[in-house]
């Protein structure tokens, strides 16, 4: 029996032939990530080891990029407690304000993670990085101490649902509607434990942005990672940010998939996930009229070039609702500075929208947008559960740059069509 | 190992967001974060919980974010055992490496009520239900985990073997 495209690469990184599905492996690691809110657990946890060193002062990243820039006195000490630790044990990749980014989208533009790595981050969304042929998943603060520690962390082999994409997305349909529709088609828990492995004609005509916003959401379907096929367009994405050498992976061609799910992308249309699960979807055309408070155009699902471009596109020329704050947070400093070299925070501020400085607050219910009792916001996020964005009654409904920018427009959920 | 209790219950997708806000993670104090335990979803949580008080949810429980807050808050609350018909996988991964007994059972998910008194062997994987006189199979830890949990969690293990 083959082995799927993730397997391959675990198997490889646990100096194996072959792995079966189910199997408990030690795998070296390549990269070991944490934030501001999970690397301060993991610290006091390293220590309990009694080590005075970490595996590879090259293969761990900390971004702070939860409650920063600093939102409050507590916040300021954690991150004053992992910046201490970073400088102490002689971290490369730590990023401070000025240079950081949100973590998902700063890791690849740094060229931190390339094709066949493993890599696992104190951060759910982690998972990001099956957009360049990666293994990445989300761990816990604890496995990040071990990380951190060995260099290595076990696995349990997963099995695979295999999602065959063919056809083009229509106008203003992005990867994020695509992963949510999955989302909708097969449940929050849809894919537990298990790879969500894209393939098919389709993933060529996907971008490397429309691709980590896919890979990102895995985690909403349960997934223990989302994959993609390594093509043209993700070998030219990594030699643009990387010097490291990388390794292709393919899935084999009688690898086993508990599932396999063929999609049209030429059938997907806006999409949004009504509160409080990113599995209850419906197209926006059938959204009915849900007036809203707030747009958050940004995060590590949606805050990269496309995603501002997609946004600018339908804000040039128009206004942001009265009724609406619209809040625009593109993901790293170079995201930033080329949207403004590309003229984007002229359409955005003009429209009235506020640009914010990268950060991942309002997302969680941070810092940088929080809803009071009974508000209601179209966001780019990952995730609507209670309370996610602020007070527990209030409600976020995930979409992709376009139908959140044209709900800044109209004040209630919208599809770019309708404007 | 055993654990006993009364049974607080809570319905399917539990999410990380609800057992601990995020705007409660400026600090990593367990104590300070189990205060704030559930409380978007159950605000009598923690006047109601009491030590050894077993926790029952439906399937995907602690979907959502990687913080192993979650998991802290739940065991600092009190809780001595938290049972559900599957456990998201991050969740999973921290309570065992936190030390937070944890068994998948759907028939002792679906069947055990708020307030039923129940017991739990973890070596065999059997929940009693004292309150109803019945007995569920759960799934006990591969050999691999509970060598983890007897070794009091993943960072003693690694201790161990670096001697």
């Amino acid at each position: 029996m083959g082995m799927t495209m993730t397997q391959k690469i675990l198997a490889d990184h646990a100096g194996l032939k072959s792995v079966k599905s189910g199997q408990l492996i030690m795998a070296k690691l390549d990269m070991v990530l944490g934030n501001d809110i999970t690397t301060p657990v993991a610290i006091k946890e390293f220590r309990k080891i009694g080590l005075n060193k970490v595996f590879d002062v090259n293969k761990i990243s900390i971004v702070p990029d939860h409650f920063t820039p600093n939102k409050d006195i507590k916040s300021a000490e954690q991150v004053k407690f992992i910046r201490e630790f970073a400088r102490e044990m002689g971290i490369v990749n730590f990023f401070e304000i000025g240079q950081m980014g949100v973590e998902h989208a700063l890791l690849p533009e740094k060229g931190l993670v390339v094709c066949g790595d493993v890599v696992i981050g104190a951060d759910s969304h982690t998972c990001t990085y099956g957009a360049l042929g990666a293994f990445s998943t989300g761990i816990g603060s604890t496995d990040m101490a071990a990380g951190m520690a060995t260099g290595e962390a076990w696995f349990k082999v997963p099995k695979a649902i295999k999602f065959v994409l063919e056809g083009k997305l229509s106008k203003w349909v992005s990867g994020k509607d695509v992963i949510l529709h999955i989302i909708g088609m097969i449940g929050v828990d849809g894919a537990l434990y298990k790879s969500m492995e894209f393939t098919g004609g389709g993933v060529a005509g996907l971008s490397m942005d429309d691709r980590f916003s896919m890979a990102n959401m895995a985690i909403e379907a349960g997934g223990k990672n989302g994959i993609f096929p390594v093509d043209e367009k993700t070998i030219e994405y990594v030699k643009e940010h990387s010097t490291r050498e990388f390794k292709i992976y393919e899935a084999d061609e009688d690898a086993e998939y508990c599932e396999v799910y063929e999609i049209d992308l030429s059938k997907i249309k806006p999409t949004v996930a009504f509160p409080h699960l990113p599995e209850n979807t419906k197209t926006v055309d059938k959204a009915g009229t849900v007036k809203i408070h707030q747009v958050v155009i940004g995060s590590c699902t949606n805050g990269r070039i496309e995603d501002m471009r997609s946004a600018a596109q339908i804000l040039k020329g128009r206004k942001v609702h009265p009724d609406v704050r619209c809040i625009i947070i593109p993901a790293t400093q170079k995201i930033w500075k080329q949207s403004m070299n590309e003229g984007l925070f002229d359409i955005f501020i003009e429209a009235g929208a506020a640009v914010s400085t990268p950060t991942c607050g309002p997302c969680l219910g941070g810092h940088m947008g929080i809803l009071a009792k009974g508000e209601r916001a179209v966001a780019t996020t990952n995730r609507n559960f209670v309370g996610r964005m602020g007070h527990p009654e209030s409600e976020v409904y995930l979409a992709g740059p376009a139908v959140a920018a044209a709900s800044a427009v109209t004040g209630r959920i919208s599809s770019p069509e309708d404007l | 190992m055993k654990a006993e209790g009364k049974v607080i219950k809570y319905g399917d997708n539990v999410d990380t967001d609800v057992i601990i806000p995020a705007r409660y993670l400026n600090t990593s104090d367990p104590k300070e974060l189990s205060m704030h335990c559930m409380e978007d979803i159950d605000k009598s949580f923690m006047d109601r919980v009491k030590p050894g008080d077993i926790m029952v949810g439906g399937k995907n429980f602690g979907c959502g974010s990687s913080r192993e807050h979650a998991p802290i808050a739940i065991k600092a609350s009190g809780i001595s055992c938290v049972i559900a018909k599957t456990f998201a996988r991050i969740f999973y991964r921290n309570a065992i490496n936190i030390g937070l007994p944890i068994l998948e059972c759907a028939e002792a998910s679906k069947d055990i009520e708020e307030g039923d008194k129940v017991s739990v062997d973890f070596d065999t994987g059997l929940i009693t239900n004292i309150t109803k006189g019945k007995k569920y199979e759960g799934v006990p830890f591969p050999e691999f985990m509970q060598e983890i949990i007897k070794s009091d969690g993943l960072i003693n293990q690694i201790k161990k073997n670096l001697k």
